[in-house]
C-alpha cells in the first residue's frame, strides 16, 4: 500500500485540498487588487471617480484578501495537514472541518462585497463590520475545536513544535479578534468601537501588531517547522532553540504594539515598553530563522536542483531581515524618521511577500503533489520560473519603498536656515512618484509568478485525475 | 495611572523580563545529562526528527544583551509603571526643549523684521522668501503652492479681496481667521424660478452671457433681497466679506449652475485662525508674502 493510499484512508485530506486550492485562488485575487492599488497611487486617474473601486476601499480589500484569505487559507489548510501527520490522527471532526472551510470562504466573500460598498469599522486589518466579526469568531472557535481536538487524539507521545506555533496562532488570534472588535451595533452594517481615544488606538495596535506576530509569524513558523525539515529531509537543528524562541516569541510579541504609536497621545510609559520589548523580540525572532536555516544546512546542495527549497531559504532570509528591521524601526529615534513614510510599507511587504508568501508558496509546492498522490508538480521548470518572478518582485518592491521611505523621512524633516521646512508635502510626493512605479513593477512581477503557480497547480491537479482514471481503467 | 495599575504594569513587566532571562539560562545546558549534544532526541513526527544542539552562542549573548539593555532602559526612561526614570525624560519636556532651542536659534531671525512695516519690506528679498517658505508650510494645502487657490479657496495673487488687501487686514485675516457665510436663499427668492432669475442677473453684472428677460426679473429680486449684503451695485462689502459680483472673479465658480447652487444652498467658508499655530513675527512675514503676491508686475 502506497503512502497516498494510506493517507486517504487515515487522514482527512479533502479539507486540506480545498484550502490549498483556495489559497492559490485568493493569492491571485488579493495580489491583483494589490497591483491595482499600487497603480492607483502612481496614476490616481485609475480611480475613475468610482467610489467602489477607489483606493480607500480597495486598500482594505487588498489587505484582508492577502492576509486573511490567502494567508488564512494557507494556515488552515497546512495546519490541518500537519496536525494530522504529526499526531498520526485523523481530524477531530470532518463535519466541523468542512464547516470551517465553507464558513471561512463565506466570510471572505462577504468581505469582498462589503468593503467595496464602503462598509467599514475603519480599524486597520479589522475593517469588517460586526455581523462578519461574529461569523469570524464562530468559525475561528470551530477551527480551534477541530485543531486541538485532533491534538488530543494524537498517537504520538509529544506534541511536535510546528503544532506549538499553530496552536499559539489559533489561541492568540481568537483573543485578539474578540477584544479588538468589541463594538456597539448601530444598524445592520454599522457599529461603534467600545473603546475611545488613545485606548482605542492602543487596543487597535495591540491587535494590529499581534496580527503580524501571531497570524503572519507564529502560524507561518508552524508551517516552516514542518515543511522545511520535510522537504530537505533533515532533522530539526535544535530542539532546545525551538523551546526558547517559541516561549520568548509568544510572550514578548504581546508587548510590541505601542511601537505603532510612538510620539502620539499614548502615555510615555506605554511607548517605552513597546520599544523595549520590540528590541528584546529580535533574538527570539531570529531563533526561528536560525533553526530553519541550520536545518537546511546539511542539504545546501539540494538548492541547486530543488526550487521548492529555494523558496524556503529566501523566505527564511526575508524573515530574518524583517525581524531585524522591525525592532530597529521600533526604536524611537529611528521611528521618528520612518513613521508615516513608505519605509513602513516596504517593511511590511518584506515580511508579507518575502516571508509569508514565499513560505506559503514553498509549502504548497511541497504539499500539492503529496495531496494528489504525485511525485512532483506538473512542471518543476515553472516552479523555478515562479521563484525568479517572486524573488525579483520582492526585491523591486522592497527596495523601491525603502528608498522612497527614507527619502520622505529626510525631506519632511529638512529645514531652511530660518527653521522653516524646506519641502512641502506635495514636493515629497512628487519625488516619490518614480518609486511608486518601481513598486508597481515589483508587484506585477510577484503577481505574474502567482499566475504561473495557478496554471501549474491547475495542470497538476488535472493531471492527477487523468492518471487515477487511467489506473482505474487498467485495473 | 492609579497605584494599583502602576503596580500591575510593573509586576507583569518584571515577570516577562525575568522569565525570559530564566528561560534562556535554563535552556543553556541540555535538559538531560544522558543525551550528548548534537544527538537525536528520539522524537519522530511523520519522519521528522529533532537534534539536541545547543543554543548558538552568539545568539544567546545577543538575547542576554537585549534583556540587560531593557533593564537599563527601564531604569533611565518611564515604563516601569509610574516610575519616571532616572533621566526625568518625558515626551512633553523633550518637545518643550526642542521648541526652546528652535526659538533661541530662529527667533531673532524673525524678530528682526517684526517692527518694520510691510510695505517697507517689499524690496527685501530675504524677508519675502522667508514669508514664502512659511506660506508653503502653512497655507499651501488650501491656497495651493502657487497661491492661486481653487474652488472655495481664494486666489491670493489677483489683487481681488473679499475682506480687503491692506497689510493690516491681511494680518488680521491670518491671526483670527474668517467665517464667510452666505445663507441659503432658495426659499427666500421664491424657489427655482427665483433662483434662475437671480442667477441670470448676477451673470449680467459681470457681463457674462445670460438670459436678459430672466435677468430683468432677477434685478427686482436682487434689489429687494440680495442688496442687503452685496450692495445695490452688487460690488459687495469688505466689512462683512460679501463678494463683489461685478468683477468676474469667482470664489466658487461663475457658471449658471454654480451660481444657482450658491443661491439655492448658500455657502459656508472657513479660514481657520492661526494665532495659536504661527507666532506674530511669522504672521508678519506671511502677510508680507501674501501682500507681495498681488504686487508683482
Amino acid at each position: 500500500m502506497g503512502e497516498s493510499a494510506e493517507a486517504t484512508t487515515q487522514y482527512n485530506l479533502r479539507v486540506v485540498r480545498q484550502f490549498t486550492i483556495m489559497t492559490v485562488v485568493w493569492g491571485v485575487v488579493g495580489m491583483l487588487v494589490g497591483v491595482i492599488i499600487a497603480a492607483q497611487l502612481a496614476w490616481p486617474q485609475l480611480n475613475f471617480d468610482l467610489p467602489w473601486i477607489s483606493y480607500g476601499r480597495l486598500r482594505p480589500l487588498h489587505t484582508n484578501a492577502v492576509i486573511f484569505a490567502f494567508g488564512g487559507c494557507a494556515l488552515m489548510g497546512t495546519s490541518f495537514y500537519v496536525v494530522q501527520r504529526t499526531c498520526q490522527a485523523r481530524l477531530f471532526s470532518d463535519a466541523l472541518a468542512s464547516f470551517v472551510f465553507w464558513g471561512w470562504q463565506l466570510i471572505i466573500v462577504s468581505a469582498a462585497i462589503t468593503l467595496p460598498l464602503g462598509f467599514t469599522t475603519s480599524k486597520e486589518y479589522a475593517e469588517l463590520e460586526w455581523p462578519i466579526d461574529i461569523a469570524i469568531a464562530v468559525v475561528w472557535i470551530t477551527y480551534a475545536v477541530v485543531y486541538f481536538g485532533t491534538i488530543a487524539r494524537r498517537r504520538t507521545p509529544h506534541i511536535y513544535v510546528a503544532n506549538w506555533f499553530y496552536g499559539a496562532f489559533i489561541i492568540a488570534v481568537a483573543l485578539l479578534h474578540v477584544v479588538n472588535n468589541l463594538e456597539v451595533p448601530a444598524g445592520p452594517l454599522k457599529s461603534y468601537s467600545i473603546y475611545a481615544g488613545a485606548i482605542d488606538a492602543m487596543v487597535q495596535w495591540w491587535y494590529g501588531h499581534n496580527a503580524v506576530g501571531f497570524f503572519l509569524t507564529a502560524g507561518f513558523l508552524g508551517m516552516m517547522y514542518y515543511f522545511v525539515p520535510k522537504q530537505s529531509g533533515r532533522p530539526v537543528y535544535s530542539y532546545r532553540l525551538s523551546i526558547v524562541h517559541f516561549w520568548a516569541l509568544i510572550a514578548v510579541y504581546m508587548w510590541a504594539g505601542p511601537h505603532h504609536l510612538h510620539y502620539t497621545a499614548l502615555p510615555d510609559w506605554a511607548q517605552t515598553l513597546g520599544a523595549v520589548f520590540s528590541v528584546i523580540l529580535f533574538a527570539p525572532s531570529w531563533g526561528g530563522m536560525i533553526n530553519g536555516m541550520m536545518t537546511l544546512s546539511g542539504a545546501w546542495q539540494k538548492l541547486r536542483s530543488d526550487p521548492v527549497l529555494r523558496f524556503m531559504v529566501v523566505a527564511l532570509s526575508f524573515y530574518g531581515m524583517s525581524t531585524f528591521e522591525g525592532p530597529m524601526m521600533a526604536i524611537k529615534t529611528v521611528n521618528a524618521l520612518s513613521h508615516y513614510t513608505d519605509w513602513t510599507i516596504g517593511h511590511v511587504h518584506s515580511g508579507a511577500l518575502g516571508w509569508v508568501a514565499m513560505m506559503t508558496i514553498g509549502a504548497l509546492y511541497s504539499l500539492i503533489p503529496r495531496l494528489y498522490g504525485l511525485r512532483q508538480m506538473h512542471s518543476p521548470r515553472l516552479v523555478m520560473l515562479h521563484f525568479w518572478f517572486a524573488s525579483l518582485g520582492v526585491v523591486f518592491y522592497v527596495a523601491s519603498m525603502w528608498i522612497a521611505g527614507v527619502m520622505q523621512g529626510l525631506m519632511w524633516r529638512a529645514v531652511n536656515e530660518d527653521g522653516t521646512l524646506t519641502y512641502t508635502f506635495v514636493q515629497s510626493l512628487e519625488a516619490t512618484w518614480p518609486y511608486y512605479v518601481g513598486r508597481l513593477i515589483g508587484g506585477l512581477l510577484f503577481f505574474t509568478g502567482m499566475l504561473t503557480m495557478a496554471y501549474n497547480v491547475y495542470r497538476t491537479i488535472r493531471g492527477s485525475r487523468t492518471t487515477s482514471a487511467q489506473a482505474a481503467g487498467t485495473a | 495611572m492609579s497605584d494599583f495599575w502602576s503596580g500591575y504594569v510593573a509586576v507583569i513587566v518584571l515577570i516577562n523580563i525575568v522569565a525570559n532571562a530564566w528561560l534562556l539560562a535554563a535552556m543553556r545546558k541540555g535538559q538531560s545529562d544522558s543525551l550528548s549534544e548534537g544527538e537525536e532526541l528520539g522524537h519522530d513526527f511523520d519522519g521528522i526528527t529533532e537534534l539536541n544542539n545547543p543554543l548558538p552562542r552568539w545568539w544567546l549573548w545577543v538575547f542576554a544583551a537585549s534583556i540587560a539593555a531593557s533593564v537599563v532602559y527601564l531604569a533611565l526612561y518611564p515604563g516601569f509603571g509610574n516610575f519616571r526614570g532616572l533621566l526625568g525624560w518625558s515626551s512633553v519636556n523633550q518637545w518643550e526643549a526642542e521648541v526652546r532651542k528652535a526659538e533661541a536659534i530662529y527667533g531673532p531671525i524673525f524678530a528682526a523684521y517684526a517692527e518694520k512695516p510691510i510695505p517697507a519690506l517689499l524690496g527685501d528679498k530675504r524677508a519675502v522668501a522667508m514669508g514664502g517658505r512659511l506660506f508653503a508650510n502653512n497655507c499651501s494645502p488650501c491656497h495651493g503652492s502657487d497661491a492661486r487657490g481653487g474652488p472655495g479657496f481664494p486666489n491670493l495673487t489677483d489683487n481681488d479681496w473679499l475682506y480687503g488687501g491692506t497689510p493690516e487686514i491681511i494680518e488680521t485675516t491670518i491671526i483670527n481667521g474668517r467665517a464667510g457665510t452666505m445663507p441659503p436663499m432658495g426659499p427666500t427668492v421664491g424657489g427655482e424660478e427665483g433662483i434662475a432669475q437671480a442667477a441670470n442677473y448676477v451673470l449680467s453684472l459681470s457681463g457674462r452671457p445670460h438670459d436678459a428677460s430672466l435677468a430683468a426679473k432677477g434685478e427686482d429680486l436682487f434689489k429687494k433681497i440680495c442688496f442687503a449684503c452685496h450692495g445695490l451695485d452688487g460690488k459687495g462689502n469688505p466689512a462683512i466679506g460679501s463678494a463683489n459680483l461685478t468683477d468676474n472673479t469667482w470664489l466658487h465658480g461663475g457658471t449658471l449652475e454654480i451660481i444657482s447652487e450658491t443661491i439655492r444652498h448658500g455657502r459656508s467658508s472657513r479660514m481657520p485662525p492661526h494665532k495659536d499655530l504661527v507666532s506674530p513675527e511669522k504672521v508678519h512675514l506671511l502677510a508680507l508674502y501674501v501682500y507681495s503676491l498681488s504686487r508683482v508686475e
